[in-house]
């Protein structure tokens, strides 16, 4: 490895290389005094140097073993541990089995469509729904809700939380009778005490929150999804510079991608629609251009056909692509079955 | 909180200076490099931007609030939980009690069918004192096409709250509570627009209203992409300033006739293109709203009203809280009313399509009912 590539100032850099140092073996022999002496540094500065360049080369060193890389993990491993993690349901039967059970932890999973669709519907639902307990198959977790758009309603929330808890003593009552002490410990206001929003009013925020969303997870370990609605809003607006949106954008996924993986939890990006030319007609595709759509494990896509709701797998890399009916109730997302007429609000 | 200026953000002196010494002065240009291109730039090791920009964003993110905690400030500190009821029974218990504060509300509807009226009576509503139901507050009005009449305004007022109205000098106080505006172009709109930001919380104004959003945009561009983009900076404001005065801000949107370029479908569903399109020359009428797409996702309330077979609805198009609900109405003189208060679900494409059939007998009826 060489010097160029360390992670020290520009000026450090330069003045190693400028004075012979372009390898880090030429580096390692040399005492901090030396270094300081020939590179023209102060004593801590090259002490600083000597230590980031040790780290590298230690790094460097440990290429050459094939399976005791720092941080690597075999197949066999990954497989056991994705067995091990529940997945999210999104409480519509027919959508978890396309999703091969529901939203998985540890991915990024961009969920895309037209203004009424039923984004948010979605978003809400699994913010309530990460939270259902261990004992019901759930993920006792909290979940983090950053709304870009400001379309998150409370109310809603507070409806399919409770309707969530209802289906909850629904399937209690037939699986056993000790159903008194659970409930006591679920009630909609716990729901809502673990749901944490963040209200975010410019693509800046959107960035630092992303920046400091690994610090707010680390004090609360809890936390099993992260749902942004939309990803879209603040980089529609206000960009001249595309290459520099570009940038952004994939930098922000990036460090999504990282979380998801180090907490293992799951990334839910909400995102709209747009108009794109294409094969000589207009068709609608999700928003943001075709270098975000990288940016994603897996892509939904919610669409009308005909009457009814539908939910498609546009990108998975682990799912075959499918789409499956839903529909959006007082109760929140469900089956989309016309034997089960809606129950109206009123 | 983007443009915070990073030397008042406590950061180690030495690093604000170098900060300060790039030029780099706001939080939104130290955020928008990367970690690589600020270690070029500030010429400091990767672990110490590393850390500034920590530092950075956790200052400027905003704070967080749990789900439970904003509902109970919103039962406390506001009248009636949030909501401007419209009086119009079904349709407040279908939006949980009515305009919802803090977000953007929209009236989609051919010409004529009582978008005005509804705006006229919402402001009417809004400046009512609170022991009459009303939210006790100023109302700003955007008239952009010119359409405010206030004899109408006093009419409906008369006719919908006769105790009020027929009280010596109501009808003048009510009526000076409303306050008009009448931009001419998108320019002048912008002005005004930062004026009001102003004069929202000073003024104690409880209700905006603008009349229409597209006849602003319509005028400038013909046709197509600018159109979208004129409003961008527009569509963040507006939402902004409905977020932060929490305050209902309803908007109008006309409609015009679906052009060959607004896609309606993905390319995955493209297969099913040939169906569709015999399907769409059958209905020759097909209206769209104007604003585009983009603007559509902005809203968080859509209400449509349409005419079909002579008979009125306002459906709920779009709202996070609501099922897609349809009331037939008719406009009286006092205003909009519903015809029933109990209304039908819709499904699938029906609950977006604005319908303009048979509308024409009505306006005339109405507009000669009012003369």
């Amino acid at each position: 490895m060489e010097v160029g590539r360390l992670p020290i100032s520009a000026s450090q850099r330069g003045k190693l290389i400028s004075a012979g140092y372009t390898t880090l073996s030429s580096l390692s022999s040399l005492s901090p005094s030396v270094l300081a002496r020939e590179v023209n540094v102060s004593d801590t500065e090259a002490a600083q140097i000597l230590k980031v360049a040790s780290h590298g080369s230690r790094l460097d060193g440990s290429e050459g073993g094939c399976a005791t890389i720092n941080g690597a993990q075999t197949a066999w491993d990954m497989l056991h541990e994705e067995e091990m993690f529940p997945r999210i349901t999104t409480s519509c039967v027919d959508l978890d089995n396309i999703l091969g059970g529901g939203i998985n932890c540890k991915e990024v999973t961009e969920i895309g469509g037209v203004p009424g669709i039923g984004k948010t519907q979605l978003g809400i639902q699994l913010a309530v729904n990460v939270q259902i307990p261990v004992d019901y198959g759930g993920l006792g977790g909290k979940a983090i809700y950053i709304d870009t758009e400001g379309s998150f309603m409370v109310e809603r929330a507070l409806q399919i939380a409770e309707a969530c808890i209802e289906d909850m003593s629904e399937s209690d009552g037939l699986l056993r009778k000790d159903f008194k002490a659970c409930q006591l410990k679920m009630h909609p206001n716990n729901i809502l005490e673990n749901l944490f929003y963040f209200r975010v009013c410019s693509y800046t925020e959107q960035i630092a929150l992303t920046n400091y969303l690994e610090k707010f997870i680390s004090e609360h370990k809890d936390v099993k999804i992260v749902i942004v609605d939309s990803v879209t809003f603040h980089f529609r607006q206000d960009f001249d510079d595309m290459a520099l949106r570009t940038r952004l954008l994939s930098g922000m996924a990036l460090k999504l991608m990282k979380l998801a993986k180090v907490f293992s939890l799951a990334v839910v990006l909400l995102n709209q629609v747009t108009n794109k030319y294409t094969e000589g007609s207009f068709q609608l595709t999700l928003a943001l251009g075709d270098s975000w759509s990288h940016s994603c494990t897996n892509r939904v896509i919610l669409y009308w056909n005909g009457n009814e709701r539908y939910a498609y797998i546009d990108k998975s890399p682990s799912l075959r692509s499918a789409s499956a009916p839903y529909s959006v109730t007082s109760k929140g997302i469900r089956n989309s079955a016309s034997n089960c007429k809606r129950i109206k609000m009123m | 909180m983007a443009n915070m200026v990073i030397s008042e953000m406590g950061l180690p002196k030495w690093i604000a200076n170098i900060f300060a010494a790039r030029n780099i002065i706001t939080a939104k240009e130290a955020l928008s490099l990367t970690e690589f291109e600020l270690m070029e730039f500030l010429d400091v090791g990767l672990a110490e931007v590393t850390s500034a920009v920590a530092h950075i964003s956790e200052i400027v993110c905003p704070p967080y609030q749990t789900a439970l905690s904003l509902m109970e400030q919103r039962v406390q500190n506001e009248h009636l939980a949030g909501h401007l009821p419209t009086r119009l029974k079904g349709l407040d218990e279908a939006l949980c009690g009515g305009i919802p504060f803090g977000v953007l509300t929209e009236l989609v509807g051919p010409a004529g069918i009582g978008k005005t009226q509804f705006c006229l009576k919402l402001s009417l509503l809004a400046s009512l004192p609170a022991s009459y139901g009303g939210l006790d507050g100023r109302v700003i009005y955007i008239d952009v096409e010119s359409k405010f009449s206030s004899r109408r305004m006093i009419e409906i007022g008369m006719k919908s709250f006769p105790e009020i109205f027929l009280k010596k000098g109501m009808a003048q106080e009510m009526g000076g509570r409303i306050l008009v505006l009448h931009p001419t172009s998108l320019s002048e709109f912008t002005e005004s627009l930062q004026q009001i930001k102003v004069s929202l919380l000073q003024h104690q104004v409880k209700l905006l209203v603008i009349d229409s959003m597209a006849a602003l945009v319509s005028g400038e561009y013909e046709q197509g992409a600018p159109r979208q983009h004129a409003l961008g900076w527009h569509v963040s404001f507006i939402k902004s300033l409905a977020e932060f005065s929490r305050i209902p801000i309803v908007v109008t949107n006309q409609v015009r006739s679906q052009s060959r370029d607004d896609a309606c479908q993905y390319s995955f569903q493209v297969q099913r293109w040939d169906d569709t399109k015999e399907d769409r020359t059958r209905y020759d009428s097909h209206l769209v709203a104007a604003l585009g797409v983009h603007w559509a996702h902005a809203v968080t309330i859509r209400l449509v009203l349409e005419s079909k077979s002579g008979q009125r609805f306002i459906k709920v198009a779009k709202s996070p809280i609501s099922p897609p609900l349809a009331f037939p109405f008719n406009i009286t003189s006092s205003g909009m009313s519903l015809l029933s208060d109990g209304g039908f679900e819709l499904t699938g494409p029906d609950i977006n399509t604005i319908h303009c059939q048979g509308h024409n007998d009505i306006i005339n009826f109405v507009g000669e009912s009012l003369q």
